[in-house]
């Protein structure tokens, strides 16, 4: 898998699905450009602030709430290149590595916005602000689907 | 070492000693989809090129942003219908001949004990009710198996829910969940299945639905109940084809066993901004704007009659909008076959045809900034059913038309005298 290196924005517990993008953007029409709508209730402004290769980091139960895809697919249009998180909501999970956005759980002592962190995924390390961190090895389906480029491409490939 | 129910239809559906913990690839009966996951899922299945779609299986059912919204959503509206026309897909529900996804699934006899389905909507789980394990999933795998009839699971660690007793007057299945949900926390069945126990016969089955329908307000992939008489008398009329029920083994392996004893709960609210914030309603001192009876949670016939047994001969709350939702038009047809829509009428209600609508911010009920509602619905975030400003306080059907009433949040024994 691949190595990141971002920039860090730091979320607390429970961000739910609503608050990643809110019921009243998930139209059809506005699928091109649902970046546009990320966090707009609890961090107004936000959408024009991340940038390409950003790392979110936050506490437990990130992505708890509803099933939108859309909110895994904002987080990707916004630029994330990947969410690091004490613990992720089940259907968030299989959204994210579905479609391609990586989640690694790992629990980061006190993040501090702004600083720079470096994720290795094969090697199950996370670097923030200079400390080192470990995480588990992802089960081996997970990590066939991650490296698939995501289970549409295993269904191609008639692997599902 | 025996087997949970979870595990037992894990096992039967992938051919595999599918085992808690485990990724199995397993075979859906049905996978769902609505007007919000649907467009998604349509354009990732387009995309792959296939001809092979399993068209049986498949149910298509528009319920968050109809009746059109706005030309947004009617464009999104009509995306579904296309895409069933194109294909020739036979189960898709048509506003007028529908309702709220989950409850449709019951009564059209999709969800049936012992069934594998899967839903692209996170409150999907509400078919544990009648012994199904059904799950939420995203809408890219919902198009993976339209395309294959199959998807890959993690077998669920089981949380044993064991419940003695009956239920006291105007206290169910809302009163519970919220109990445990606030016991347990909004993370506390995360990956897991609940699996119910005890003296189930006791609960009804409008009352297990409800309850399953929020497991996932813990985090949880599935609740699930037992099949009982009760069980089997519910979807008689309606079920399709033939259905396998499963028991857990007595010799099953559970995570963590919780208690309750149903005679000793009380009514339940969760104030905002999560299911978990739960308090008994004794103890609230909150005044509301609206009064939200419906959704997919308690949007039942039995929960409509509860609330008209309370606001009959009443009169809403001067301050108040009641706003009455039935879950489908079938629970729509037996309202006023029983007389129920007069009795909301004549009390000063709003009431509506089926709609997901205002439960999660849709239209048809949105609150104002500094509004407050008590709502029947599963979820209280921020901003869920408007205004990032306003408030939503979840209870049961018994709390809601009291509070209607009484224009602040209290049980029905304390409208003495209103």
């Amino acid at each position: 898998m691949e190595k990141f290196t971002g920039r860090v924005w730091v979320f607390g517990d429970n961000v739910d699905t609503d608050q990643i993008i809110p019921a009243e953007r998930l139209v059809a029409s506005n699928l091109d450009h649902l970046n546009d709508f990320i966090f707009e209730k609890v961090r107004p402004g936000f959408a024009q602030e991340v940038r390409k290769g950003d790392i979110l980091i936050a506490g437990r139960n990130f992505g708890c709430g509803s099933s939108r895809e859309h909110a895994p697919l904002s987080l990707i249009e916004a630029g994330f290149s990947c969410i690091i998180a004490e613990s992720f909501a089940r259907i968030f999970y299989r959204n994210s590595m579905n479609i391609g956005l990586l989640l690694v759980e790992c629990s980061v002592e006190d993040p501090r916005e702004g600083c720079e962190a470096t994720v290795d995924p094969d090697n199950g390390r996370v670097v923030v602000d200079g400390r080192e961190y470990t995480f588990p090895e992802y089960p081996p389906f997970i990590t066939e689907l991650v490296n698939s480029g995501g289970l549409m491409n295993m269904v191609k490939e008639g692997r599902i | 070492m025996g087997k949970t129910i979870a595990e037992k239809i894990l096992s039967r559906k992938s051919g595999t000693d599918a085992r808690a913990g485990q990724i199995v690839m397993a075979d859906v009966d049905y996978v769902m989809v609505n007007d919000v996951t649907g467009p998604i899922a349509f354009r990732e299945y387009e995309k792959l090129g296939t001809d092979c779609m399993c068209k049986d299986r498949m149910v298509l059912i528009p319920d968050h942003y109809v009746p059109n919204k706005d030309v947004a959503s009617a464009e999104q509206a009509k995306e579904m219908r296309d895409f069933v026309r194109k294909h020739e897909l036979p189960n898709y529900f048509e506003v007028g001949r529908s309702g709220v996804c989950h409850q449709l699934m019951v009564e059209e006899g999709f969800a049936a004990p012992g069934r594998l389905i899967v839903g692209a909507d996170s409150h999907t789980c509400t078919y544990g009710g009648i012994n199904a394990l059904s799950t939420g999933i995203g809408s890219t795998e919902a198009a993976a198996a339209f395309a294959t009839g199959r998807l890959w699971f993690k077998v669920p660690e089981t949380i044993k829910v064991v419940l003695k007793g009956k239920f006291r007057e105007n206290v169910g299945g809302k009163d519970l969940i919220i109990r445990i949900i606030t016991d347990i926390g909004v993370d506390g069945a995360n990956y897991k299945a609940f699996e119910f126990h005890g003296d189930v016969h006791n609960v009804p089955v409008s009352d297990r639905l409800t309850v399953s329908n929020m497991a996932i307000e813990a985090g949880g992939k599935a609740g699930i109940f037992p099949c009982d008489d009760l069980t089997l008398e519910y979807i008689k009329d309606t079920v399709r084809g033939d259905y396998e029920a499963v028991e857990a083994d007595p010799d099953a392996e559970y995570c963590m066993t919780l208690e309750y004893d149903l005679s000793e709960l009380e009514p339940m609210v969760a104030y905002p901004h999560l299911p978990s914030n739960g308090r008994p309603v004794r103890e609230a001192d909150v005044t509301i704007d609206q009064a939200y009876l419906g959704s997919c949670t308690n949007g039942r016939i039995e929960d409509m009659r509860i609330a008209a047994e309370i606001v009959k001969g009443r009169r809403v709350h001067p301050g108040v909008r009641f706003l009455v939702v039935p879950a489908s038009q079938k629970v729509y047809r037996q309202m006023i076959e029983e007389g129920l829509m007069q009795i909301f009428l004549d009390c000063g209600a709003f009431i509506s045809g089926p709609t997901c609508g205002a439960c999660l911010g849709g239209y048809m009920g949105i609150l104002a900034a500094g509004e407050r509602s008590v709502s029947s619905t599963n979820r209280n975030f921020i901003g869920r059913m408007g205004d990032k400003n306003s408030e939503v306080y979840l209870a049961g059907p018994a709390v809601v038309a009291a509070s209607a009433i009484a224009g602040r949040i209290v049980t029905p024994d304390m409208l003495e005298g209103q």
